[in-house]
């Protein structure tokens, strides 16, 4: 059993939520890039989620989950001092970002907080980061604070311009781009770009005219996380890969995102029914 | 003995079991064991023969001959006793072992007519025990003080820690699952070997004080060199093959193409059948089982017991090929499986939705046989036709799991990914043993078990060497 050291709510309309879990053997290899699978109870589906920070003296690991399906909205309902049942990790390969030294990390949505611990650890190796975080409205933005300090420069849009500037992260990233050239300036040795499948598709289009190694962070559907069920394949530059050990991170450039997208919808059905099975008396607490 | 007359009968008793036509709709044990008057009966067919054949047939040389004598006499907690001072997991053997290719095949009794089931007496003693109210008292050994770790909790990992804990070690298995029993949870599908069994045989281990963390992949959360670090004089390392092995066929990436792997997870560790796990599984009515080998078969009655009307087999050689069990491939056909033999896959095809809609097949004749004496499928030129289905499990065998063999320094492997070992599991790093599906590929949870004996027989003797 993992104990909920930490549980808060990243935003106003209570999407996202901070969990900060102590979990001292996933605590001691963590880094940034990797994921944890967790799983509530005896009933429960195991779920990847990516690490979204860790502190190796405490033991604890922090994740930041969008409450989406039925295991993600049960999670929700776990307060402080709780306990979930399985919590089990490091998985997949780290970021790298060995010889960097500019990049533009891109986040969307809930993608903000699996790209935070990337550029926050880079920007602890001294690596220059632009951040360009979008969302689709006020209510749901998180990590205001923590962004702007994991950066040197920060750039908040949401779709419809109720907080920072107003458009998608395609066009901010085509202008930082072009800013470069144009002002003469270093261009993105590496854009990190984390986010919807559709996205991150789109992100990978932006840069491809401009030779711009792009990286994205995939989170398929996966059972064991570890190899084991090959759920998880993603075709990259026309081989499979099991996105739980040969990624999470692959180059945008050479990813299928016509199967990735299509895959990931798989049990779309069954998702939401289950989602909507939620016990209304007790908000989806089992067992007591 | 000697006052004891030899059954003469030629053939076993018959183990009852659950209806064909009624299995195949649930997931509850297919083969119902025998009764104390039935294996008693059985027992009696015992020879006794001077220089027990049998044993040689044992992986983990289970004294044969002595727990059918005790079987005989209605002495079943004796019999008990000595199967368990070499076997660790005699529900599971008994269930799983392929005995006409182990210990019964060497039975002199089937020479002239069938085996003793020593199978079915094997599970019969320890279903006895198990169902005993007042179980005796499980007898910790006295700790010899050296701490040996062992990474993995399937036949093999249990093996040697059930082993090593008798001599007295203090061990810990290292499990990279939820639960504990690798394959044996998540692989052999419940009808087949009911995970209560599982739990309880390793519940007796723990009793015994073998320690289990469970959630820790080694490779990744411990590596071998910090396990060292921490204290461990050895580390056995039965990690099994789980990786999953692809045809590399156009579309095996479309919507409802599975590993077997994938299936068999989903319905044995998650639960997917069942209504109250969250763990989901599609419906599917036609389905198309590539592969014919035990998971094979698994994989093929999992899906008929999930409500799939249609299952095939698709196999690229003939019946007399057919690499899985005799009694599972009749299982299977008892089941209503159907066999697609002389077929091989060669391509998956899929409406535009990517959905899988058929899998082509293309007709294969028997041509001379190979370098292991089986007969090589040939292709039939322009002989391609389609299968109307609309999911494929790919069981087609899995390799090692890399996470080990990129972590761990100073180990050498072989071209199939699998550790290099001796027969006593010894590895090219000192301190390190290894046996099992991790050595060899995918091979059977008896000689696993027999790896994970001798492992732990060398891990004894090492540490000996060193004191």
């Amino acid at each position: 059993m993992y104990k909920v050291v930490t549980k808060r709510f990243l935003n106003d309309a209570k999407t996202i939520c901070l969990f900060e879990i102590e979990a001292p053997l996933v605590a001691r290899h963590a880094q940034a890039g990797q994921f944890v699978i967790f799983r509530l109870d005896e009933q429960g589906e195991r779920v990847p989620v990516s690490v979204a920070g860790y502190d190796r003296e405490k033991g604890t690991v922090t994740v930041m989950v969008q409450a989406a399906g039925r295991t993600t909205k049960m999670l929700h309902t776990v307060e402080q001092g709780d306990y979930i049942h399985d919590f089990v990790g490091p998985l997949g390969k780290a970021t790298e970002m060995d010889g960097l030294k500019k990049v533009c990390v891109v986040g969307g949505g809930v993608g903000c907080a699996i790209a935070y611990p990337i550029a926050k650890e880079m920007h602890a190796r001294g690596i220059d980061v632009t951040f360009i975080a979008g969302f689709r409205s006020a209510d749901i933005v998180i990590l205001k604070e923590e962004l702007k300090a994991a950066s040197d420069k920060l750039i908040m849009c949401t779709d419809d311009g109720t907080y920072g500037e107003k458009g998608f992260t395609t066009v901010f990233l085509t202008n930082e781009i072009e800013a470069n050239i144009a002002e003469g300036k270093p261009q993105f040795d590496r854009v990190i770009a984390i986010g919807p499948d559709i996205m991150m598709k789109f992100l990978a289009d932006v840069t491809r005219p401009y030779g711009i190694k792009t990286i994205i962070s995939l989170d398929p559907i996966m059972v064991d996380g570890t190899g084991m069920c090959g759920c998880c394949r993603v075709i990259v530059g026309g081989e499979t890969k099991f996105a739980c050990v040969d990624g999470p991170d692959f180059d945008a450039h050479e990813v299928d995102f016509d199967s990735l997208i299509k895959r990931a919808a798989f049990y779309k059905d069954e998702q939401d029914a289950a989602a909507q099975h939620i016990c209304k008396i007790t908000g989806g607490k089992r067992n007591g | 003995m000697a006052n004891l007359k030899v059954n003469m009968s030629m053939t076993k008793n018959e183990m009852p079991e659950q209806d064909p036509v009624v299995r195949a709709t649930n997931f509850d044990e297919v083969a119902l064991g025998y009764d104390a008057e039935t294996a008693m009966k059985e027992a009696a067919r015992c020879l006794d023969c001077k220089n027990s054949p049998c044993r040689s047939g044992c992986p983990v040389a289970v004294k044969i001959p002595r727990f059918l004598e005790k079987v005989r006499e209605g002495d079943f907690d004796a019999a008990y006793d000595i199967i368990t001072s070499t076997n660790s997991l005699p529900a599971v053997c008994g269930r799983v072992c392929p005995q006409e290719k182990q210990c019964e095949s060497k039975c002199v009794r089937g020479i002239k007519g069938e085996s003793v089931g020593i199978g079915r007496l094997e599970r019969f003693v320890a279903d006895y025990h198990m169902a005993k109210e007042q179980k005796d008292e499980v007898k910790v050994p006295e700790s010899n003080g050296h701490k040996i770790a062992v990474i993995g909790s399937g036949p093999a990992g249990l093996t040697c820690a059930g082993d090593l804990c008798k001599l007295g070690y203090d061990v810990t298995i290292f499990e990279a699952f939820h639960k504990s029993g690798g394959v044996l949870v998540y692989g052999i599908p419940q009808f087949r070997l009911p995970k209560e069994i599982v739990a309880a045989e390793i519940a007796n281990l723990e009793a015994m004080g073998v320690k289990i963390v469970n959630n820790a992949i080694i490779g990744k959360s411990i590596t071998v060199d910090e396990l060292f670090k921490d204290g461990f004089e050895a580390v056995f390392i039965g990690s099994g093959a789980g990786l999953p092995q692809f045809l590399h066929i156009p579309g095996e990436n479309l919507l409802g193409v599975y590993s077997a792997n994938e299936l068999l997870t989903r319905t044995n560790l998650m639960k997917a059948y069942r209504d109250d796990y969250d763990t989901p599984i599609k419906h599917f009515n036609r389905v198309a089982v590539v592969g014919a080998g035990n998971v094979a078969m698994d994989a093929a009655r999992v899906a008929k017991r999930l409500g799939a009307e249609h299952v095939f087999i698709c196999y690229r050689r003939g019946r007399d090929e057919l690499p899985a069990r005799k009694e599972e491939v009749e299982h299977a056909e008892s089941e209503g499986i159907e066999f697609q033999l002389l077929n091989n896959p060669t391509r998956i095809l899929a409406g535009e939705d990517g959905h899988v809609t058929g899998i082509e097949l293309q007709r294969q004749e028997l041509g001379e046989p190979d370098a292991r004496g089986r007969r090589s499928p040939v292709p039939v030129p322009g002989s391609e036709w389609v299968l109307d289905v609309d999911t494929v499990i790919i069981a087609i065998g899995t390799s090692p799991n890399p996470l080990i063999r990129n972590t761990t320094e100073g180990l050498t492997f072989t071209r199939k990914g699998g550790i290099e070992a001796d027969e006593g599991g010894r590895t090219a790093r000192e301190g390190v043993f290894a046996g099992g599906d991790a050595v060899t590929g995918s091979a059977t949870v008896i000689l696993a078990m027999g790896a994970g004996k001798a492992g732990a027989k060398s891990i004894d003797e090492y540490i000996k060497s060193k004191a």
